[in-house]
């Protein structure tokens, strides 16, 4: 009996040593040949992934795809990188929502002697803007994917229908519009954009911008207070509770209120170049015959749209495979992918792409016109930038559904000025 | 030194000269291993249960000391009883995160006990179609929690919905349900509701199958009326069944998220009007990486959890 008992102790002991063996076997083994890569749901991802078979054919190596929506993609880097892990070689992440967080924490590889070696790649190609964002510290950290401006998406047969044969050139012809528009046909929404409290933080910096404010001076002080901000709000909010959708949600993120505009409910909607073949898919869209494009319309300030990296690919400084990890971001970021890509609709980082004009061929024409103006008069930002990201654009974002809901603005800017300065003394 | 073995060929026991047979293991590791068994057999199961539930428990109490923010691998500072006093303090949102939560699982409970042991009393006598039925009420329970909450953020939705449409068609409406500021809470809840009344149905269901139908026939004769039966025959007799779906449902609805997170998203809308403590503690923790004011919520959830549960199992034991 004693026997079995020692032989059922050194099986119950073995066993899970005997596991992390051939865990860690098959660890040493797959990392130079897989190149694990985590990327978001995007137009770009959809390309890109359709053509992994040309840089296995190219390099040898495989690719394991893990693929998330922003939010989910956001929690598993905070949960993986947090942990020191090294399942992600490749990331694709927000520059300007996470970048600095990550880099901040040490989860970013440096990529600066990677970007430097090849000189066909060219990382010179790439605009400025894009590469301040993706670079910390004088590190860079990641290699911009996709560039995003503001737009004006309308609806012609409306605008049409109520007298106006050219969209809004300012933001005050914006809101005659949307009156109009929407006291001529009750059912249809004159103006739809982003509601959510943090949702709605891009799309509105335009306006802020346009009326010559910003969250803050860049130096450490809020700038909410000031009349800019209260014009910009202001607006934003009476549009959307004057002639926004009926029962207007403070949920909206672009999925809804493209899915208002989509519908054929709306009239006027801003929102990010890069999500337009959303509403000129006739598959996704009823109003793909009449949707229309025009650059982002200017306040006192005049047009200032915001012009930013929205996605860029790095390395998990954790990655055990950065030299593979680097491979695949010079293969999917080189110019023939991004010309690939912005053809298809995503508009690149790299300046040789928009100068081709193959790229921007099959583009509408309010698109590459808005694209155009915004490289000259456009923001280098879209929320605060700042290390806590999230919790910046909850408090600028609250006095926008406060506009929305018609609540008192004065008081409500008032109070995200004093919480926002606060925060901003916290992270100096 | 002799040892006692036993012959493996003859089975029989006897006392032999170690010398002659040397077996070093058993007579060093094997005896040790036989004499501690009970703990070396228990032994993967305790190191589980260490691994995953008390360590993970140590180390968020650990954290709620600490000022552990940006990531938890960064060197932190103790910071005693600090993140306690500024989330006790903190009126703006934890104070109303646990009112919300109170008013989420109080309400929920009530209105599920109530609906469970209406459709439980339904269910219990034979009926045509019985089964049938009682498949179609358990058909919320096999949904996903996330999917369920899609599936309601698309019905009421207050433009594009089915809901408003339907009542419009009876001149009610539009309502703003989730999307309304003040709506959205009973709005989650009434989801909620239609989930996991079919669990405490079944519950209530299982301990109303196992009574004796002559306690309630002897309380007819005796002239007692319906509710009067119901009232002190049956609910006493079933009421370890009530604690039981209680105790379940009770702990589960306070520990809601997945619904809330996606009906609502993150913060619990924009104006945090579904904020339960659990989604306060998530955005703490993944939208603010402040593990740990974050890890403090937890610990006070955690303890409003089991004062929760030995409040309802100490009224049982005294019954």
């Amino acid at each position: 009996m004693r026997r079995i008992y020692a032989l059922g102790v050194t099986l119950a002991l073995a066993a899970p040593l005997a596991l992390a063996g051939c865990g860690s076997d098959e660890a040493t083994q797959s990392p130079s040949e897989v190149v694990r890569v985590t990327l978001a749901n995007h137009v770009w991802t959809e390309n890109i992934k359709a053509r992994f078979d040309e840089f296995t054919k190219e390099t040898g190596l495989k690719v394991e795809l893990t693929q998330l929506g922003e939010d989910q993609l956001s929690d598993q880097y905070n949960v993986k990188l947090n942990a020191g892990s090294s399942d992600i070689d490749v990331m694709m992440y927000r520059p300007l929502q996470e970048g600095k967080l990550f880099a901040t924490n040490g989860w970013m590889a440096n990529l600066t002697d990677k970007v430097s070696s090849n000189a066909a790649w060219d990382w010179d190609d790439y605009q400025p803007g894009p590469v301040k964002a993706t670079t910390f510290e004088d590190k860079v950290v990641g290699v911009p994917i996709i560039t995003e401006t503001e737009v004006l998406y309308y609806r012609t047969d409306l605008l049409e229908q109520s007298g106006f044969s050219t969209p809004p050139a300012t933001l005050d012809e914006l809101k005659q519009m949307a009156a109009k528009v929407h006291e001529d046909n009750p059912d249809i929404a004159g103006f739809v954009a982003r509601t959510g409290r943090t949702a709605a933080v891009t799309q509105f910096s335009s306006f802020l911008f346009s009326y010559g404010g910003d969250f803050d001076n860049g130096n450490g002080t809020a700038t909410l207070d000031t009349q800019a901000a209260m014009d910009a709000y202001d607006l934003y909010g009476t549009l959307l509770r004057e002639y926004g959708p009926t029962n207007v949600s403070t949920d909206m993120s672009w999925p809804e209120a493209m899915a208002v505009f989509t519908q054929g409910k709306a009239a006027l909607y801003v929102e990010a170049n890069s999500l337009y073949k959303n509403a000129t898919d006739p598959a996704n869209s009823q109003v793909s015959d009449t949707v229309a494009f025009a650059p982002f319309p200017a306040g006192p300030a005049g047009s200032r749209p915001y012009n930013i990296p929205s996605w860029a690919l790095g390395v998990n400084s954790g990655s055990t495979n950065v030299d593979n990890a680097w491979k695949f971001i010079e293969w999917a970021t080189s110019k023939e992918q991004s010309l690939l890509n912005q053809q298809s609709g995503v508009p690149s980082a790299r300046i040789s792409v928009w100068e081709n004009p193959e790229a921007t061929a099959d583009y509408p024409e309010g698109i590459v016109l808005a694209a155009q103006e915004a490289a000259e008069n456009g923001v280098g930002h879209d929320r605060p930038l700042v290390v806590q990201v999230a919790k910046a654009r909850e408090i600028v974002g609250q006095p926008i559904v406060d506009a929305i809901t018609g609540k008192d603005l004065a008081a409500s800017l008032a109070a995200a000025q004093t919480q926002y300065q606060a925060f901003l003394d916290d992270e100096k | 030194m002799s040892v006692p073995v036993q012959n493996p060929a003859s089975g029989a026991a006897g006392t032999v000269n170690a010398s002659d047979h040397p077996r070093p293991s058993q007579s060093g590791f094997s005896s040790w291993a036989n004499r501690h068994r009970k703990w070396l057999f228990a032994a993967p199961a305790m190191i589980f249960t260490a691994a995953m539930l008390i360590f993970p428990l140590v180390w968020t109490v650990y954290l709620s000391f600490t000022n552990a923010q940006g990531s938890v691998r960064a060197p932190k500072k103790f910071i005693g009883l600090d993140n306690y006093v500024k989330v006790l303090t903190d009126t703006d949102r934890f104070w109303p995160a646990v009112g919300r939560t109170l008013v989420f699982t109080a309400g929920v409970l009530v209105v599920q006990m109530v609906l469970g042991m209406c459709i439980a009393l339904l269910l219990r006598r034979a009926f045509r179609g019985q089964g049938l039925i009682r498949v179609a009420i358990l058909l919320p329970l096999v949904a996903t929690p996330v999917a369920v909450g899609m599936m309601w953020r698309l019905i009421f939705d207050p433009n594009i919905g089915p809901a408003n449409y339907l009542l419009g068609l009876i001149g009610l409406g539009p309502y703003p349900w989730l999307a309304g500021e003040k709506t959205a809470l009973a709005t989650t809840m009434l989801i909620d509701i239609w989930q996991w009344t079919p669990m405490v149905a079944l519950i209530l269901l299982a301990g109303l199958t196992s009574l004796s139908d002559e306690v309630d026939e002897a309380a007819a004769i005796d002239g007692a009326n319906t509710w009067q039966r119901f009232w002190w025959v049956t609910l006493p007799l079933v009421w370890p069944s009530v604690v039981v779906a209680l105790l379940l449902r009770g702990i589960d609805a306070l520990k809601t998220f997945d619904i809330l997170y996606a009906t609502k998203g993150r913060g619990g809308g924009s104006f945090h009007e579904v904020e339960t403590l659990n989604v306060y503690a998530y955005g703490l923790s993944f939208d603010y990486n402040e593990y740990g004011l974050a890890s403090t919520v937890l610990i006070l959830f955690f303890a409003l959890i089991v004062a929760a549960m030995l409040a309802l199992t100490s009224r049982q034991k005294e019954r």
